[in-house]
């Protein structure tokens, strides 16, 4: 696993690149180690508040430890009414997690999402921003399969 | 009924989108060729005079945009393509990009060459990965083929914010800081990316502008609405039974949309309402359905042509409940800078909630009423302004549903 002081060596000649830096170690991690963030401040020479503030900002990006699979599940009002609520359901029941949590074992967390600009396929999740739709309980099973 | 009629989408299924060749064999970049045997100016008033109006929401003439940007001197200007998408119920931009990744980058070569611009960026939403993938890929291949000469054009990822859709916000994401609106004046054309000349247009926009360069301003005005020319790419989700996306002139009506291409409402049951442009538009109902979809004609109606997401709601909807879930959608989205949005937003969800829950009152419902009046003057941008539309215009249409649930 590359570390994060690399990748953010690697993005900081990028103005404003801060955003990518995260997003990439993101993509190693799944989440943004909370010492990446005073170091994210040095390389892109803005103060710890300022790289705090931006992490915090972006509700895909996540200070501190989170489970290795991100699973989203779109909220909005057209998966909303094609039954986002039971597939939370079976979401949680599965992995027996609530919305927020981590699995123990470190493999999954669960979250809320917003439109994932899916919607011809409602309801929809996303794994690690890779989207499935026309979801419905039954399939929530063999989906998760696929990561464990 | 109207007809479906592919500008934007004219490539669609034709070409290989991964491949610049199949582009440059359908005619690609042939426009951007022509642009750049025109003069700059000459260019831009094509580009005005075709009647071309922002896709992504505001409706702003593009060529009007675009020489706000090109009459302020300065040493660096930049193109901006909007492709954040965040409105729920939209998914054209993806369509476009996923499908004709070439057209996006020429239609932003165009405005670059038109307002002296040699740098442009893709903001990409972060929900779309395997998109930016496929449009890096593109960008690469031109590259290569040195089609855009010394246009250079560069993506950058959000990170799910649905403020960033707003320009200023967007400008500010790309800059590396968080997602808050600017106020307005100056706007972007005149200081805009690191305080320079910048056009901020969406990717339908953009998307249109290599056919409008080659054939002309009065072709392109002839077709749809004369007010809002063209074509627009709508998104259908929701209780239709096609939900799938169709390009029509934009003199098609609301019915065209449902009931013609959507094909009305799956399994035979009735329709109860529409909302259009995301969740920030307005509920439309029945005795609305033949107004003309071009921007002026919805806003007439209190509704808005927005981003083009048509989402149907059939008899069994439980509207109140829909209203919840979109004044949540607006607390979360809040980016918290002006107060009467961050508050707003904020005690409109309570209040929602309260009445779906059956425990709210009339007093509950004026109040809310209220608020979003005043929300929807004070906010600083759009996000807020638009927030209480969803909630205003079904309390418009739909009230006996609310008094259903009062106690
Ligand atoms: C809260 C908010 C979200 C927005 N989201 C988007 C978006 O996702 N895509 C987009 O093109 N425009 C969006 N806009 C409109 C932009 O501010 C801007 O008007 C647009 O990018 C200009 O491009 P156009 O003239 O080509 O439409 C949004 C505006 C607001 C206030
Ligand atoms: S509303 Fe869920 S993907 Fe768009």
């Amino acid at each position: 696993m590359a570390d994060f002081k690399d990748i953010i060596k690697e993005y900081q000649h990028i103005p404003g690149g801060i955003i990518e830096a995260y997003n990439a170690i993101q993509k190693e991690y799944s989440y943004i180690p909370e010492d990446a963030i005073a170091v994210a401040a040095k390389a892109f020479k803005v103060s710890k508040a300022e790289a705090y503030g931006v992490a915090s900002f972006y509700s895909y990006l996540k200070i501190g430890e989170r489970g290795k699979n991100v699973i989203r599940i779109c909220e909005s009002a057209p998966c909303h009414i094609a039954g986002a609520d039971e597939v939370i359901e079976a979401l949680e029941k599965e992995l027996g997690i609530k919305m927020g949590e981590s699995t123990a074992d470190g493999k999954f967390a669960l979250e809320f999402a917003e439109c994932v600009g899916q919607c011809q396929s409602t309801p929809v999740i996303t794994i690690n921003r890779k989207p499935y739709g026309d979801l419905t309980p039954e399939k929530i099973p063999a989906i998760l399969a696929e990561y464990k | 009924m109207a007809e479906e009629k592919r500008i934007v989408l004219r490539n669609y299924g034709k070409i290989d989108p991964l491949s610049i060749d199949d582009y440059i064999n359908a005619g690609g970049y042939k426009a951007l060729e022509k642009a750049r045997s025109m003069g700059q100016k000459e260019v831009i008033d094509e580009v005005k005079n075709s009647g071309l109006r922002g896709r992504g929401g505001a409706g702003f003439n593009a060529g009007t945009k675009w020489g706000f940007s090109y009459s302020t001197e300065a040493d660096q200007k930049y193109v901006v393509c909007n492709a954040d998408e965040g409105e729920p119920g939209t998914y054209k931009d993806r369509i476009i990009m996923e499908n004709d990744p070439q057209s996006l980058l020429e239609g932003m070569a165009i405005c670059g060459y038109a307002i002296g611009a040699t740098k442009g960026f893709i903001y990409m939403r972060g929900e779309y990965p395997y998109v930016a993938e496929i449009v890096q890929k593109a960008i690469d291949q031109a590259k290569a083929k040195g089609v855009l000469g010394g246009f250079d054009i560069e993506i950058r990822l959000g990170a799910g914010a649905y403020v960033c859709g707003e320009e200023t916000a967007l400008i500010e994401s790309i800059e590396g800081h968080r997602g808050e609106p600017r106020f307005k004046p100056p706007y972007p054309g005149v200081a805009g990316l690191w305080g320079k000349p910048t056009v901020v247009n969406n990717v339908e926009t953009l998307a249109n502008v290599p056919v409008i360069i080659e054939k002309g301003a009065d072709w392109y005005k002839s077709i749809g609405a004369a007010n809002y020319p063209g074509t627009k790419v709508f998104t259908l989700s929701g209780d239709v039974v096609n939900k799938t996306f169709f390009e029509l002139p934009t003199d098609a009506t609301i019915r065209d949309v449902v009931f013609g291409m959507g094909g009305g409402i799956v399994g035979g049951k009735k329709f109860k309402a529409v909302q259009i442009g995301g969740t920030s538009g307005g509920f439309i109902p029945e005795s609305l359905l033949d107004t003309p979809v071009d921007f002026d004609s919805m806003a007439k109606i209190g509704a808005t042509l927005g981003s083009g997401a048509v989402f149907v709601m059939d008899e069994d909807t439980d509207l109140i409940d829909v209203i919840e879930r979109i004044t949540k959608f607006f607390e979360h989205e809040s980016c918290g800078k002006c107060t009467p949005c961050r508050e707003g937003t904020k005690r409109m969800h309570e209040i929602l909630q309260k009445v779906n829950g059956g425990n709210g009152t009339a007093d509950d419902i004026a109040l809310s009423e209220k608020l979003g009046k005043v929300m929807s003057r004070a906010c600083l941008c759009g996000l807020g302004q638009a927030a209480p539309a969803p909630f205003l215009t079904t309390l418009e249409h739909f009230k006996a549903d609310y008094d259903a649930k009062l106690v």
